[in-house]
């Protein structure tokens, strides 16, 4: 990375990395808990629909529910067990509100159901590949979890001239990524190749911090001869954003309101790759990941290799449990992870940590009024004003904010993290962002409902028509048999008069 | 003299005859307001506002019969678009700022009379003659026409429950600073 590029980035943080407390820790896998509660809304679309009930008994791998319409990942048992409630659980969300979720009670024997894996994964197709990532129930395991064979088919469709694989890393504490290329450089290697054959892109990029030079080694000595290249990119936040991390390698940038395949480039993260060599390979469906667990009130921060659907509170109890009382509990990284309301909530296929962050970490200074100096403005690595978007959103113009560019926001934080008011900028945008889509969903809402007063209307019309119709028949029927009748008695007497 | 009588007198002529055949070609029908503001009511004909359906509430808006505060369902959101697109201010005191609401049907009071699917103006409502009623969330507009139909209380107005979908971040609590 020349000094060129670097000044080709916008904005950008450097906070405090913290990456020590658990980067030295190698994977080690977490005990099998005894339950395991595993969500059926892991990814972005449509939630999967269970297609166990309760009693069943089920192997480690077996799909338990389905994937349902076009943007959806199905979902698979993370142990062997019995099926013990199919019902809603808190889900691992700021709300807190519950999300339909299977509970497996594991019988301990953890046994995989018979997998036939493809002999050579690399003589798959394209098509095959992607199918068989769609049918693992593959999704983003950077954070966003994007259903992948559904990128995978999109890009193939769209052309690629650059993969790039993410293993930026740069939230602060987590290190699940620089461990996973640390530990299983190889079987990382082997992913990116189906991902590259599967989309068939002529170049590979990985992006690695050059924070992470163990990382950067191993996934270079793996790398050697594949035509994959290793490029070490500054340590900034947020590199790991797709936008930043394409910029970073390419020099390109994605259009606002754009996508990366608008430009050619298709980015997966490096755990991902790892899920795809793991579904290709062996057959075995995504029900494992790496998860940090870190932060100042962890006992022991490791890397966990974690079966999908453990709850929290059980990694940190491997952990030693808290040395310090957690202020705030995290799942993701401090920057743009979520709150956790319960520790038990479980981890899911997008889960990259858990943390457990003391008060002093965590910090809650009150905010204070904006004082124009625009160091936002500096950080933000979109380009945007963040301190104007606020003030509109604060007096309750949200169309002046979206005007600003808020909709190209990537919510990274960068810029509350710098502000010297402390003011909650991006809770504000978040708020906005949510506000804006509840208001499209309403029109969308009040256009459907539109068309059912009016097809009522009109059916009103019609039965009220059919009504009359029918009446105006039935009386003209009357009075020709009433006519008829009375033509008949006519006869009648007059037959009667002839005869006398 | 006679020349400049005879032109002048063509030229009013022709200009005359130019306005009255574009009188009858460009005649504009109706009011145009009154189609945009009834593209922003609810079109669910409810009547709540004391006008026949939607179109009469659009025609006395722009007619300025009307306040801008007129559609109870619309909620604050509409008051605001309205006064913006007739160019009026907005008296928002006596709005209430109601959530997002849907009725329900309390099943066991629900009578299967059929009254409240029969008066439903977006056809929200599904039953039967002696069968439970039950509503389509995604159809109802919290008119409020079948809890005025229902004989035995059986319908509520509630809240549309909120979801991992629909949930977002309220917004930040800040006093007078920021």
């Amino acid at each position: 990375m020349n000094l060129l590029s670097r000044l080709k980035l916008r904005g950008g943080v450097h906070p405090v990395g913290r990456k020590e407390l658990s980067a030295e820790a190698p994977i080690c896998a977490l005990p099998l808990p005894e339950r395991l509660f595993i969500s059926l809304q892991q990814h972005i679309g449509a939630p999967a629909s269970a297609t166990v009930s309760v009693g069943d008994k089920v192997l480690k791998g077996q799909l338990i529910a389905g994937s349902q319409g076009m943007i959806s990942a199905p979902v698979h048992a993370a142990t062997s067990g019995r099926v013990v409630a199919v019902g809603d659980y808190p889900a691992p969300h700021p709300s807190g509100l519950p999300v339909p979720t299977i509970t497996i009670e594991a019988d301990g024997d953890d046994r995989w159901l018979d997998f036939d894996p493809p002999a050579d994964p690399m003589a798959l197709s394209p098509e095959e590949i992607a199918t068989r990532v769609g049918a693992a129930g593959i999704v983003g395991l950077g954070g966003a979890a994007f259903p992948s064979a559904v990128k995978l088919n999109l890009s193939r469709k769209s052309g690629v001239t650059t993969l790039i694989m993410n293993g930026g890393e740069c939230e602060p504490y987590l290190t699940c990524d620089d461990r996973l290329m640390r530990d299983h450089p190889g079987a990382v290697i082997a992913g990116i190749l189906l991902i590259q054959r599967a989309v068939a892109a002529p170049q590979v990029l990985v992006g690695i911090e050059d924070n992470k030079p163990e990382a950067i080694a191993a996934m270079r000595a793996a790398a050697a001869g594949t035509g994959v290249q290793i490029v070490p990119v500054p340590s900034m936040y947020p590199m790991g954003s797709e936008k930043q991390l394409i910029q970073a390698l390419t020099g390109k940038e994605i259009p606002a309101g754009g996508r990366a395949a608008d430009i050619g480039v298709l980015v997966h993260n490096v755990g991902t790759a790892y899920a795809v060599h793991e579904a290709l390979a062996f057959g075995r469906p995504l029900v494992r990941r790496i998860v940090t667990v870190s932060g100042g009130a962890v006992t022991v921060p490791r890397n966990l290799e974690v079966l999908i659907g453990t709850p929290a509170q059980a990694l940190f109890d491997f952990c030693g449990g808290y040395k310090d009382v957690p202020a705030r509990l995290v799942m993701g990284g401090p920057m743009m992870g979520q709150e956790m309301t319960n520790p038990n909530v479980p981890v899911i296929k997008g889960t990259s940590g858990v943390l457990a962050l003391t008060n002093q970490e965590i910090g809650r200074p009150s905010p204070a009024p904006c004082i124009r100096c625009s160091t936002c403005v500096r950080a933000c690595p979109v380009g945007l004003l963040p301190l104007e978007m606020a003030a509109h959103i604060r007096i309750g113009d949200l169309g002046a904010a979206v005007d600003l560019g808020l909709k190209d926001c990537i919510a990274c934080g960068s810029c509350s993290y710098v502000c010297p008011a402390h003011i909650p900028l991006v809770h504000y945008f978040n708020y906005a962002k949510g506000d804006l889509s509840a208001k499209e969903r309403a029109k969308l809402k009040q256009e459907a409902t539109k068309k059912l007063a009016e097809a009522r209307n009109e059916r009103m019309d019609r039965i009220a028509r059919d009504r009359a119709e029918a009446a105006r028949l039935r009386a003209v029927k009357k009075a020709a048999q009433e006519a008829a009748k009375k033509a008949a008695a006519e006869a009648k007497s007059q037959a009667t008069e002839v005869a006398a | 003299m006679i020349a400049a009588i005879a032109s002048l007198t063509t030229l009013g002529l022709m200009l005359g005859l130019g306005l009255g055949v574009a009188a009858r070609k460009l005649k504009v029908e109706g009011n145009p307001l009154v189609a945009e503001l009834e593209s922003m009511l609810p079109g669910s004909q409810c009547g709540q506002c004391g006008y026949p359906g939607c179109t009469g509430a659009a025609q006395a808006l722009a007619d300025g019969n009307a306040p801008v505060t007129l559609c109870p369902p619309g909620g604050r959101d509409l008051v605001v678009q309205l006064a913006a697109k007739m160019g009026v201010e907005a008296d928002l005191s006596g709005v209430k700022d109601t959530v997002p609401s849907i009725a329900e049907v309390r099943e066991e009071l629900c009578i299967g009379c059929t009254r409240c699917f029969k008066v439903c103006p977006t056809d929200a409502i599904l039953g039967a003659s002696k069968h439970i009623h039950s509503v389509f969330r995604e159809a109802c507009t919290a008119c409020g026409k079948c809890v005025d139909a229902c004989p035995t209380e059986a319908i509520l107005m509630l809240p549309v429950p909120v979801t991992l979908q629909t949930w977002y971040w309220q917004r930040p609590v800040m006093g007078a600073a920021a």
